[in-house]
């Protein structure tokens, strides 16, 4: 399928949907409300089936945080890329660890680092860091007067 | 010193040798004797963090061959290992472990750290919340080798310099067990 006719489906099923241009991949920007539904679909219909998501991670720029997911269609052959924008002070998500099983650990990982709360998911806890730590290291604004040296 | 130079001068037996009919007589001291043997067989513990340890495979494999010097059996396990090459860079959360694995090493041990993240955290350095900033801050260490990650040839002239450090005595944990007296 190509990038043109893939734009096309995911358009009927999302009319809102922005595609941002110049990256590797076909990227999609969408808003969090809509993300699970979304999902959902891409691994179902027939025509998307992603079933692979290769990456899951997020970007802190400051003002608000982006969620980013590489999803491959195994059978088709055809990567997209899903961007989510999500508010810095609450940082909240739909989990799609029941979509993708991977996305359990990835979405720890991204929860430990960043500290994104993913909604519905079954075992948010840290993964990396221990218990007790406090703050989110991956954050532009973490502070550390302990281990930190500051350049 | 030039490695070669090295090896001719102060890879031979530390004394002297006096042949005679049906034999010989050799004068040392026990010490000497000791720290020559040693020298000569340090066997290193497999341990690497990160890629630094490719670099010390790499001397281990055919081309570079660390056996050429007397480092041939890495072992496994740190209670089998006189010398522990700290290859690559330590976090806090492996701080704890290194610090078991010196610790279960049988005496006497030597420490060698291995390129700019173990001597001082290298390129973690700064803004980072989980570097240690050089291992030494966790375990002693009796020699330092720069590079990010040094080449076999600098990992090898650091083995040998360990060498030269426990023939003259002057390892730390030989100058910690050497009596005042």
């Amino acid at each position: 399928m190509s990038n043109e006719t893939l734009k096309i489906k995911i358009g009927e099923l999302l009319p809102s949907a922005i595609w941002e241009e110049g990256g590797e991949w076909t990227t999609l920007v969408t808003e969090p409300a809509s993300w699970l539904t979304l999902a959902e679909q891409l691994r179902q219909a027939s025509g998307l089936a992603f079933d692979f998501l290769f990456c899951l991670t997020c970007i802190d720029w400051k003002t608000h945080f982006t969620m980013v997911y590489h999803l491959r269609s195994t059978s088709l052959e055809q990567v997209l890329v899903v961007k989510v924008k999500l508010d810095h002070h609450e940082p909240e998500i739909e989990s799609v660890s029941a979509i993708w099983r991977t996305a359990e650990f990835h979405e720890r990982e991204v929860y430990d680092l960043f500290g994104v709360k993913f909604l519905h998911h079954p075992d948010l806890r840290r993964l990396l860091l221990t218990d007790d730590w406090n703050g989110y290291p991956l954050r532009k604004d973490y502070e550390d007067p302990v281990n930190m040296i500051k350049l | 010193m030039d490695v070669k130079t090295t090896i001719q001068q102060e890879g031979v037996f530390p004394g002297q040798v006096h042949p005679t009919p049906g034999g010989g007589i050799v004068i040392s001291s026990i010490d000497e004797v000791i720290n020559w043997a040693r020298s000569n067989s340090l066997w290193p513990l497999v341990f690497g963090t990160s890629c630094c340890a490719i670099e010390m495979m790499s001397t281990a494999g055919a081309k570079y061959d660390w056996s050429r010097f007397g480092f041939e059996v890495a072992r496994a396990t740190p209670r089998q290992a006189d010398v522990i090459i700290i290859a690559g860079t330590i976090v806090n959360k492996m701080a704890p472990v290194l610090k078991r694995l010196y610790d279960q090493m049988a005496d006497p041990k030597y420490v060698i750290a291995m390129g700019a993240c173990a001597t001082s955290g290298g390129p973690f350095f700064y803004n980072t919340y989980s570097v240690v900033k050089g291992a030494d801050h966790v375990i002693p260490v009796d020699v330092y080798i720069a590079g990010c990650p040094p080449r076999p040839e600098a990992l090898l002239h650091a083995l040998i310099a360990l060498q030269e450090k426990i023939r003259s005595g002057a390892t730390r944990e030989q100058i910690k067990t050497t009596k005042p007296e």
